[in-house]
């Protein structure tokens, strides 16, 4: 399976991969976790792979929710569904701890679910809803959790990279050992701050983990269409930075480079570059009609290397969980998210005098 | 339970779609993901997905449906395991179907045109964009000498069609890139995806990739390279996505493309339009929604333009190509659906730097630009009907400003409300106040008022955003306060 991930991945890209095999001795990657056939893929145990399947398909159910109150007018403005990629941020998350913060764009519905925010408080920020993160003031784009150490949802593509390695920049300050997961999307890895950013976070060698998110387009300009060095791992080099690509779509690939960039960053050797090379299924956002990719390349992704359906094999045929338990999950999911959408659309909006509140402390 | 399809909104602000084809017929298995039908809008066609899992009991609105209402049950799925022949019958739930909320802003088009501000029909009596609206009642006007007089940018019997901003906006471009080969067009997503906000529809298939241009999202990088471009002899149009992208440019913008001319003692300039929606849209929340006409009207070395009409989008745009300076071009994402009139000529251009009186009256002066436009015709309309006659003077370009029309009207009125959608403090409306003090002082009966965004970051919540946002009712108050009324 991962072999054929690989292959389809590397196929759609072709200058890509002859780019990133001929440039390959010149990359400071210290492996590239996909790149074996199946069975050097890294493992997960039952238990582990159990948890990313019920951490997965909160991420699916609820996106596809937003997606249909989006439908019905319940959800306003910009609203970015994460639907194909909700391996990068399970597996990610698998792999740091506790207190580490988590940083990202505007596709960040998925990200904060993984933190353990409350799926009822996105779904109501979502509604606009006193009862959302940001008491309804902040929408889709605009979340955060202090308690989560989620520190948003930001509109301004390429802006949470500089915040992230400020992110990092104080846990050295403060010498305790969090590290900064800092997630941004492959048009985004093309804004000049980036590379500010680079620069000082290896200059200073600050705790960050840099996970680029390349799900092949940017609204809807592809990356060969936008990129000169479409590998994003290497964009660290002139810089000393190291950087892999991964399979973003396989679970276990991204959990396991997760734990080599989070330990390196831990252990106080610097920033690090993971390239998820993942997809998104849906348009960029609600009103994309994504006519810039064929329906095939949409369909073929979403059958043979779907994250999650790839864990559910694995559960059924190599752990001999019965379908039954599968369902049942399937069953608590769909509760959760319905339960979320129930108070989401019964909450009532904010008060009027928050118009004026949180402006100034 | 069998579950109702409903017909989706796509965008903040579609209200009915078509309901182009259905991929699956009645009794089709579905499941989470499919695609169950495809609908159309006047932008694009999406396809519908499955939420739900289940059979395809019944089809409520049979494919090539014009007009599809958004919320419309299209369909009903009987969940696994459920009778399917008895959930077709058992028709659309009509509890299930929940109301979209109320469209957040009183500027939402289907109002607009509904108050006949911004759809009348070519040819049609005096127009919103052309001739003054005569009231019968009115003592005659008497222009001052040497004030501008917009009503002879069109000569008399031109042909109007109508069009809508977006359309006139991407016409202007067009016949200027016919017109001048050093023209052309860069941006994020202009070509292949004929933009974001598809003004620049076309553009790509008639000038081609040379001259029609797709950047990787780096505005900083883009903007700057336009300014050096320009400083080479070239006219680049800048698009930016939305102007609050051009905030990562912003530095390009002032202190290189702004700043040169001067800086060079006069040899060398930017000759560009800097271009895009600007402000509030629907739902977008404080970063996507910032008016930023205050910000650039308060920079030497830019022009700043800020069209409401189409056939202002397009005569000021085309002028703004040929200005030998940098010129900021302020559109707005609510009004590119919005119809006017707009002259057929071969080369119908605005100047920059002139207002125009949009609507005359004789007690107040309503003062605004773009879209405020649409708060300020919709509250002179109302006010006429309590015998308050308003004059409303459109400022269309807010640096160079024309103070001298709206002097012009404050001395016959006697009275001055501004409205605008950005913030208060330091905003337009306060330079308008300031000048409207210091020339026409003996003049005035009343302070002047303004009508503004209120002085916080826009929310999300359609509640606090409509209140954010300004209203028709607060620009009649500010008038009738200051008729004190
Ligand atoms: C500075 C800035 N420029 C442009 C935009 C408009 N915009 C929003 S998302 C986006 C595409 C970003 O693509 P990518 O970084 O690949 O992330 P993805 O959407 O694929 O997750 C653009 C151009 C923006 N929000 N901010
Ligand atoms: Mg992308």
């Amino acid at each position: 399976m991962a072999t054929a991930a690989r292959r389809t991945q590397g196929a759609s890209a072709s200058a890509k991969s002859a780019a990133a095999k001929s440039a390959a001795g010149k990359s400071p990657s210290k492996g590239r976790a996909a790149k074996g056939a199946a069975t050097n893929a890294p493992t997960l145990s039952k238990e582990e792979e159990l948890h990313a399947y019920r951490e997965m398909l909160l991420i699916r159910r609820f996106e596809e929710k937003a997606g249909q109150m989006y439908g019905m007018g319940l959800i306003g403005g910009f609203c970015h569904l994460y639907i194909g990629q909700e391996a990068v941020v399970v597996g990610m998350q698998m792999a740091s701890n506790d207190g580490d913060q988590v940083i990202t764009g505007y596709r960040d519905h998925g990200h904060m679910l993984v933190t353990g925010m409350d799926p009822k408080g996105v779904l109501a920020e979502l509604t606009g809803r006193r009862g959302g993160y940001s008491k309804g003031k902040g929408g889709s784009m605009h979340m955060f959790s202090k308690e989560k150490q989620f520190f948003g949802g930001h509109g301004i593509v390429g802006a949470q990279v500089p915040l992230g390695t400020g992110l990092a920049f104080a846990n050295r300050y403060k010498g305790d050992d969090a590290v900064s997961l800092v997630y941004f999307g492959d048009g985004a890895a093309n804004q000049g701050q980036v590379y500010e950013s680079f620069n000082m976070a290896a200059l200073w060698k600050l705790p960050v983990v840099y996970v680029i998110e390349n799900n092949r387009y940017a609204m809807g300009t592809s990356v060969t269409r936008s990129a000169a060095q479409s590998d994003f791992s290497k964009r660290g080099i002139s810089f000393g930075i190291p950087g892999e690509q991964v399979d973003g779509m396989d679970i276990r690939a991204v959990r396991e480079a997760g734990a080599r960039a989070v330990e390196h960053a831990r252990s106080g050797e610097g920033p690090y570059i993971l390239e998820m090379l993942t997809y998104r299924y849906r348009g960029h956002s609600m009103s994309d009609p994504a006519k810039y990719r064929t329906k095939d390349e949409v369909s073929r992704m979403r059958e043979e290397h779907d994250p999650i359906e790839q864990v559910r094999r694995r559960l059924i045929g190599e752990f001999g969980v019965p379908e039954d338990e599968l369902k049942g999950i399937d069953g608590q999911i769909r509760k959760i998210v319905n339960e979320a959408a129930d108070f989401a659309t019964s909450d009532p909006e904010p008060d009027v005098s928050e118009l004026f509140t949180d402006i100034l402390h | 339970m069998p579950i109702d399809v409903l017909m989706p909104a796509l965008s903040p602000t579609m209200e009915q779609g078509k309901l182009a084809k259905w991929l699956k017929k009645e009794g089709d298995t579905v499941k989470s993901g499919d695609i169950l039908a495809e609908i159309e809008t006047d932008k694009a066609t999406m396809e519908v997905e499955a939420v739900d899992e289940g059979v395809l009991a019944k089809i409520l609105v049979a494919e090539d449906t014009d007009n599809v209402a958004v919320n419309t049950p299209i369909a009903i799925i009987a969940e696994e395991g459920e009778d399917v022949s008895a959930a077709a019958s058992a028709g659309p739930s009509a509890a299930k179907v929940e109301p979209a909320p109320a469209p957040a802003q009183d500027g939402a088009p289907a109002q607009m045109a509904a108050e006949g501000m911004a759809a009348e029909p070519a040819g049609s009596a005096p127009t919103g964009g052309t001739e003054p609206v005569a009231r019968p009642a009115a003592p005659a006007v008497m222009r001052p000498e040497g004030v501008y007089d917009a009503t002879q940018e069109i000569p008399a019997g031109t042909e109007l069609v109508t069009m809508t901003v977006r359309e006139a906006l991407r016409d202007a471009m067009a016949e200027e890139m016919r017109r001048d080969e050093t023209v052309f067009v860069m941006g994020e997503e202009v070509a292949e995806y004929q933009g974001a906000y598809k003004v620049t529809q076309g553009l790509l298939q008639e000038f081609g990739a040379r001259r029609v241009i797709d950047t990787p999202i780096t505005e900083h990088g883009f903007a700057g390279l336009g300014v050096g471009a320009a400083f080479a002899g070239l006219r680049p149009i800048v698009e930016f996505m939305t102007f609050n992208f051009a905030m990562q440019a912003i530095d390009q913008i002032i202190n290189s493309a702004a700043k040169t001319l001067y800086m060079s003692g006069g040899q060398l300039g930017a000759p560009m339009v800097f271009r895009g929606p600007n402000g509030a849209a629907s739902r977008v929340a404080a970063q996507h929604s910032h008016d930023y006409a205050a910000w650039y009207s308060n920079v030497p070395g830019l022009k700043v333009v800020m069209p409401y009409t189409a056939a202002d989008a397009k005569g000021l745009l085309k002028s703004a190509i040929r200005d030998p300076n940098p010129v900021i071009f302020l559109e707005n994402e609510i009004l590119y659906g919005q119809s006017f009139p707009v002259p057929k000529l071969d080369d119908f251009t605005v100047p920059i730097g002139k207002a125009k009186i949009h609507r005359e009256g004789t007690d107040c002066t309503i003062v605004s630009f773009g879209i405020g436009m649409t708060y300020a015709l919709k509250a002179a309309h109302e006010l006429e009907g309590e015998g308050i006659s308003c004059e409303v003077v459109d400022l269309r370009t807010i640096r160079p400003m024309d103070s001298e029309t709206v002097v012009a009207s404050v001395m016959k009125t006697g009275r001055c409300v501004c409205v605008e959608e950005g913030f208060p403090q330091s905003g337009v409306s306060a330079e308008i106040a300031t000048r409207v003090q210091a020339d026409a002082f003996d003049y005035l009966d009343a302070p002047v008022a303004r009508v503004t965004g209120k002085d916080v970051p826009m929310p999300y919540a359609a509640n606090l955003e409509k209140l954010a946002l300004p209203s028709v009712a607060e620009v009649v108050e500010a008038v009738k306060a200051v008729c004190y009324r």
